[in-house]
């Protein structure tokens, strides 16, 4: 299996600079895809799941910076390369779609001139044949008459066709992993449904790579082959997705589950995890779920939970998992 | 069957688009169009549609946010319209609202106390003193602390501030109470907190919920009926158990075949619908659905079905005579 991974991060740990000190938006989070596989990453705001995506990247500005780890993609670490190499490898092998189209594409440049600017960098090709491929793309990810939206600008486009001149995008360059971060939460449910239908059939097509980052553990557990899920920073819980959610052995993760009403299973009342989201600078020492987990243990403060293979596939950082 | 608290009949809110030098109206939104409904004490009415169905709009409309550009609204048995001046103030203290932003709806200048003070310091409700008791109360009724309540709306996680919304709502003691996705903004672990208060406060002090939402999970969750809008019209509504074990309009087949279930492994995604949600400023002849619908027929593109049951709570504007067979 090792020869078809795709992209492995070993303990990768990112920093931002701040007033109170330096604040660990991701802490040493090791996890790896396999060729043709969905990894979903789930966690709410704050968790360091897009952090993780802008890492991978390398997309961190200051105050920020990679402080630790590797990123092997197709067997290179990434974070060894110059900006130049690097400029190659995004949008090229490696490519994004963002959450909110309307901030990731350039408003005052039409879809074809930023399809065109990534097209002829990477592909190296004329004007000409780049328009051509680009809409090719604009026709493969659905959008009508594609020539004329070649043309238009963001805001002639309505949510889910930009997103989908996004997913155009992103795909321009054949990329062999692509990084999906929360793709579908600014849309609604049909258009949802029609977005993922999208990726999935272009992975397909491709044999393309996918990590899936989002807060929705319905999408989640849809697209995903195994899921990673994470809580202030760090890993809590990494299972296949059936296997995560069937038995959750993180306290987080289950109360997570718990905690959306599930369509289908009605409830009187709904499990709930008692306070808020820690922000990043307040995260308490040891394990950072402790102020909120019904199952915490002495060495739980202070100690952080190391991340122990409970079955095989099934890793669990918890001292007292369920 | 309780007894109706508030009665929309025909309502529409047109919004109008001016154009030119003497801003001449040249068209409308129509973002409520011909929308009846009505609300029975102590139940939870669900609006639910995908976004610019006019389930805002509706929500605002029923409390005279907006003025409705024709249609009626029976409130507590009075012509809740027809209210002026001091006789409209009055009445407006039973009907209250939840918005979606709690970092929009909270002033940032003012203190958690003042915010939830200031409808019973508009009403006159009671002495200083009653109103400073009452606050505490409310602060501590909604799951927060006495101590909070000199603290400013930024000292506070999104989930504290959607508290501090709803103890605003309740001050007064309302009837009913407008929830306009009040869990939207918040993480799913705090969504599960905010929805258990709204329960326990509606058994507590009788509430009357309309809440709107795009999330049907949640409608199903929180609702005891539940209205389904498209385009500024209601296409269907039933109870909450029929209208998820027998939705009969196939634009709510389609939405609740698009929710992505928990827990059920990965699997292959098939659209449900096609196509996208038309403008409301010329909306498609006939059924508004038509150029989406999988069953269409000659009609419906040429008539507008009218929302109707034959006697029964399940109504669906739908020309379909047998209900359409999901699959």
């Amino acid at each position: 299996m090792t020869n078809s991974t795709v992209l492995e991060v070993k303990n990768l740990e990112t920093t931002f600079a701040s007033k109170a000190g330096p604040v660990r938006a991701v802490n040493n989070v090791s996890y790896n895809i396999q060729k043709g596989q969905t990894l979903g990453v789930v966690g709410e705001s704050g968790c360091g799941k897009s952090v993780t995506s802008y890492s991978l990247m390398r997309l961190i500005e200051k105050p920020g910076r990679i402080s630790n780890g590797q990123i092997f993609l197709n067997g290179r670490d990434i974070l060894k390369l110059n900006e130049a190499e690097m400029e190659n490898v995004r949008g090229g092998e490696m490519a994004m779609i963002f959450q909110e189209p309307m901030t990731a594409l350039n408003p005052v440049l039409t879809i074809g001139y930023q399809m065109d600017e990534q097209i002829m960098k990477h592909k190296k090709c004329s004007p000409k044949e780049s328009r051509e491929r680009a809409i090719e793309m604009l026709r493969l990810v659905g959008i009508p008459s594609p020539t004329e939206r070649y043309e238009s600008y963001p805001h002639q486009l309505s949510g889910g066709m930009r997103q989908r001149a996004m997913i155009a995008m992103a795909l321009s360059c054949d990329p062999t992993f692509l990084i999906a971060d929360e793709p579908t939460t600014a849309l609604d449910v049909t258009i949802q449904a029609q977005i993922l239908e999208l990726i999935q059939n272009l992975q397909e097509k491709f044999n393309m790579t996918v990590q899936f980052i989002t807060h929705d553990l319905g999408v989640i557990s849809e697209v995903s082959d195994k899921v990673l899920v994470m809580y202030g920073g760090q890993t809590c819980e990494q299972a296949d997705t059936q296997e995560l959610f069937l038995n959750p052995h993180h306290p987080y993760t289950a109360a997570l589950i718990a905690s959306r009403p599930k369509f289908g299973e009605r409830v009187q009342r709904l499990a709930t995890i008692e306070g808020s989201v820690p922000a990043p600078f307040e995260l308490p020492a040891g394990c950072p779920f402790v102020n909120r987990c019904s199952r915490v243990k002495s060495e739980c403060k202070g100690h952080k939970p190391p991340l122990v293979e409970i079955k095989p596939g099934h890793t669990v950082a918890c001292f007292n998992p369920l | 069957m309780s007894e109706i608290i508030l009665e929309a009949k025909n309502i529409k809110k047109h919004f109008p688009i001016r154009k030119g030098l003497l801003l001449r109206e040249v068209g409308s939104v129509k973002a409520v169009d011909d929308v009846s409904l009505v609300v029975r004490k102590g139940e939870t009415l669900g609006l639910v549609g995908e976004s610019g169905c006019g389930k805002s709009t509706l929500g605002r409309t029923l409390i005279r946010l907006y003025e409705p550009t024709a249609g009626e609204i029976d409130f507590a048995g009075k012509n809740f319209l027809k209210l002026r001046g001091e006789q409209l103030r009055l009445q407006r203290k039973n009907i209250q609202m939840i918005f979606q932003d709690p970092y929009a709806s909270l002033d940032p200048r003012m203190t958690v106390g003042q915010i939830v003070r200031q409808p019973m310091d508009i009403h006159k409700v009671g002495t200083l003193k009653e109103r400073e008791q009452r606050v505490i109360e409310l602060i501590e009724l909604v799951g927060l602390r006495k101590g909070h309540v000199n603290r400013y709306p930024h000292e506070f996680s999104g989930g504290q501030r959607q508290r501090i919304s709803i103890a605003r709502a309740i001050a007064l003691n309302p009837e009913l109470v407008i929830c306009d996705e009040p869990v939207s903004a918040l993480d799913v672990s705090i969504q599960a907190q905010i929805l258990n208060l709204l329960k326990d406060l509606q058994q507590k002090l009788a509430l009357t919920y309309v809440f709107i939402s795009h999330d049907l999970s949640v409608i199903e969750h929180v609702c005891d009926r539940v209205a389904v809008m498209y385009l500024g019209k209601i296409v269907e509504v039933a109870t909450r158990e029929e209208l998820f074990a027998n939705p009969k309009h196939p634009y709510t087949q389609a939405l609740i075949a698009a929710i992505p279930r928990v827990g059920h492994g990965k699997k292959k995604i098939k659209k449900s619908l096609g196509g996208e949600v038309p403008s409301p400023i010329n909306p498609p002849s006939g059924c508004a659905f038509h150029p989406r619908c999988p069953h269409k027929m000659d009609i419906c593109a040429s008539k507008t079905p009218v929302l109707e049951g034959s006697g029964s709570s399940h109504k669906k504007a739908c020309w379909l005579t047998e209900p359409a067979t999901v699959e």
